[in-house]
């Protein structure tokens, strides 16, 4: 998928104005976090297992090269193949290569970022092979045109008037008499347009929400069973992940698994954990002929032993993004690539360079909920901040800021200029504003007296009161 | 072997500042897996008996809009299918799973049922299969695929109805991979593993518009669960 994360800024300001946009999110920030909490107030050892699933995964990560292998060989023992990819063009050829094996002229497609990290559906459209989304919220904005907003809730941009609008355009067979009003009646046109889909499709193309190494086996999490019917029905299962989704045991997957639909949509259990190993023994009456996995590296060997390798971990649940102030004021297509929210802001710049992700680290007010909330402990904030280094570093942010800053810090390592030239602003703007009590609007400052008024100062700084206040004492 | 391959176990091994693992170090991992240890497993489903695991199953099931009915024995069991086809105007006609328990069903008591036995056509309404286990901490069916029961039943029709002996049900997911390595002989490496296993929580759903819940997104719209509590079943 191409970048347009440089562009944050811009895009976070057309975000704040679009009114559907705005009401989509309001309906988000009120039902995420609360059914998040409503969960796991019922699940006294969730403390616990968040600690414990950050020692699986950082287990994993120290030892990745040695499980992978494990994974392949397992995967192999039972019939399928996989196969490894440096870089998404490698992955997107892995992917041709089969469905032309293949003959296959249409694909189904579960949900799964990793696809839309190589930009696999253009890819093969051009290419001839058809795909076509499954996972309701998928198949939306793959008929819009438009990439997902969040990693779990893909269309969570939209109403469902302009989901109407987008069925009417596109399904020509659909009666104009038909009410498509409520969410019901949508659901169940896409499930008649999708069924046929499935039972025609040649490939079926999945994520892995883990990849287990004791067994060689891939599992996916679903609430609709888009995801089953995509890998059951087509002559070919093809399994897309990137490598840190490795977990050494079942065991340990039912460990996370008690992490992830709590964290994500706040239930116990999606409707759907399906555990698939190798194809269809010689004895099944379905399922598919041929097994495949396809191992994405694409920058996360770079990350292992860095100070981002914490970002790992990350089990793809949502909660970060769900809980978000900035996300859930300008919504998941402002940050520019596949990943939005605050495991975007690390994500981003760790897997297409800071150079390409600019704004991102920067879109936080670091008030720390993301890491509160992230079922593997992930110090987001504090891995926002090495990226804001390294943007300082390598010049990447606006002159006025580094001058800004550089006139701040200079000043700062001089404490009594600092003090000096402190006391004359705050009693000059003390003095400007003491009729209005606040400023509507600032110079060097009007970025910020755009959209809300500064209050004055009192006229005097906190050392001054501070000093005065020890001498009365001492009096 | 694939250059993609060696370059990028290379390069993990380059980042975590070591060689591939060897003696110890393998030995320990080798371990880990032969053993995979069980971690926390939340109270809510410990230390109950069997009684206590069928309630908690049962309340959990409800829950997330699964319906569950109890049968004292398979004996039961067709009477409950057909009133439950009848109470949704339901075909008499449904595909059943070729598992041996489907089989010791005295159907003949409802002559008007009439099973196919395989996996469903895409027109089946309705699919009737047994479960292999099921967790009582989250309501969760355990199915696996192979020749008893085809994995397709489990999604393309729109009503699911699941055979359960009452012994099968179990505490926590940790419990359910244990009844499934013991059943293959203590492991369930590679090959012995099932093509396909199954965790089903309720009936399929979607919140993707508006974040509204609504039934029945691809697979079925409704799930109902005979919980046959005769002691002798295994």
């Amino acid at each position: 998928m191409e970048s347009t994360a440089s562009a944050f800024k811009d895009n976070a300001h057309d975000a704040l104005g679009n009114k559907h946009l705005q009401s989509a999110l309001d309906k988000m920030r009120a039902g995420f976090p609360q059914r998040r909490l409503d969960a796991i107030g019922k699940l006294p050892e969730f403390e616990d297992l968040r600690e414990q699933g950050r020692e699986i995964k950082n287990h994993v990560l120290e030892n990745l090269d040695w499980y992978l292998e494990r994974f392949e060989r397992n995967v192999t023992a039972a019939g399928g193949h996989v196969h490894w990819a440096r870089t998404p063009e490698e992955a997107r050829q892995l992917i041709l290569g089969l469905c032309r094996k293949l003959g296959a002229r249409t694909v189904t497609k579960g949900k799964t970022m990793i696809a839309e990290e190589i930009g696999l559906n253009d890819f093969l459209e051009a290419e001839g092979v058809i795909p076509i989304e499954t996972d309701l919220g998928e198949y939306i904005i793959q008929l819009r045109r438009e990439p997902p907003s969040h990693i779990i809730a893909p269309a969570i941009h939209l109403t469902k008037g302009q989901v109407e609008e987008t069925f009417r355009e596109i399904h020509t067979s659909l009666p104009a008499d038909r009410n498509l009003e409520e969410p019901r009646s949508l659901v169940a046109e896409a499930r008649t347009m999708l069924r046929d889909k499935f039972l025609k499709a040649d490939v079926g193309i999945t994520g892995a929400n883990f990849l287990i190494a004791e067994t060689g086996t891939s599992v996916i999490v679903t609430n609709e069973g888009n995801g089953d019917l995509t890998q059951l029905l087509p002559k070919a299962h093809i399994v897309v992940a990137s490598l840190e989704k490795i977990v050494p045991t079942l065991e340990d997957a039912a460990a996370l698994l008690r992490l992830l639909a709590r964290s994500a949509t706040g239930q116990d259990m999606s409707v759907y954990t399906t555990f698939s190993t190798g194809p269809r023994r010689a004895e099944d009456p379905d399922g598919p002929g041929e097994y495949h996995v396809v191992l994405l590296d694409n920058g996360r060997s770079a990350l292992l032993g860095s100070e981002f390798q914490d970002m790992l971990r990350c089990i793809r649940c949502g909660a970060c993004m769900n809980h978000c102030p900035v996300y859930g004021a300008i919504g998941g297509h402002a940050y520019g690539w596949v990943y939005p929210g605050p495991m975007g802001a690390v994500l981003t710049p760790s897997l297409i360079g800071i150079e390409n992700a600019k704004h991102l680290p920067n879109a936080s007010t670091f008030c720390g909920k993301c890491e509160s909330v992230c079922p593997m402990k992930i110090p987001l904030p504090k891995m926002m901040r090495h990226y804001r280094e390294r943007e300082w570093q390598k010049r990447l942010s606006p002159p006025v800021a580094r001058l800004g800053l550089k006139l701040w810090a200079f000043l700062a390592l001089r404490p009594p200029l600092y003090h000096f030239f402190y006391a004359i602003a705050a009693q000059v703007l003390g003095l400007l504003g003491k009729r209005q009590g606040s400023f509507y609007n600032l110079p060097l400052a009007g970025a910020w007296t755009s959209t809300r008024d500064m209050p004055a100062p009192q006229g005097r700084s906190f050392q001054e009161l501070w000093h005065q206040r020890e001498k009365k004492k001492a009096a | 072997m694939s250059a993609a391959r060696d370059e990028i176990l290379g390069k993990i091994r380059g980042s975590l500042g070591r060689g591939p693992l060897t003696g110890d170090s393998a030995a320990k991992l080798e371990a880990r897996l032969a053993n995979h240890p069980v971690g926390i497993i939340p109270r809510r489903s410990e230390g109950l008996d069997r009684k206590g695991l069928t309630k908690l199953f049962e309340d959990q099931a409800i829950e997330i809009a699964t319906t569950v009915e109890r049968v004292s024995s398979l004996a039961d069991v067709p009477k409950a299918v057909a009133d439950y086809l009848a109470r949704f105007n339901l075909p008499a006609e449904f595909a059943a799973a070729p598992d041996p328990l489907v089989d010791k069903v005295p159907w003949g008591e409802r002559p008007l049922l009439k099973l196919k036995r395989g996996k469903p056509s895409p027109t089946d309404a309705v699919g009737l299969s047994v479960g292999f286990c099921a967790i009582a901490e989250t309501g969760t069916l355990m199915m696996l695929s192979g020749p008893d029961n085809p994995s397709t039943l489990n999604f393309l029709p729109d009503d699911h109805i699941v055979i359960l002996p009452a012994s099968r049900v179990v505490g926590p997911m940790e419990a359910a991979w244990r009844r499934l390595r013991e059943s293959r002989g203590g492991t369930a490496v590679g090959p012995t593993m099932p093509r396909t296993v199954n965790f089903i929580t309720g009936p399929s759903r979607t919140g993707d518009i508006e974040q509204k819940l609504e039934m029945g997104a691809h697979g079925p719209r409704r799930q109902h669960i005979l919980i046959v509590e005769d002691e002798s079943l295994a």
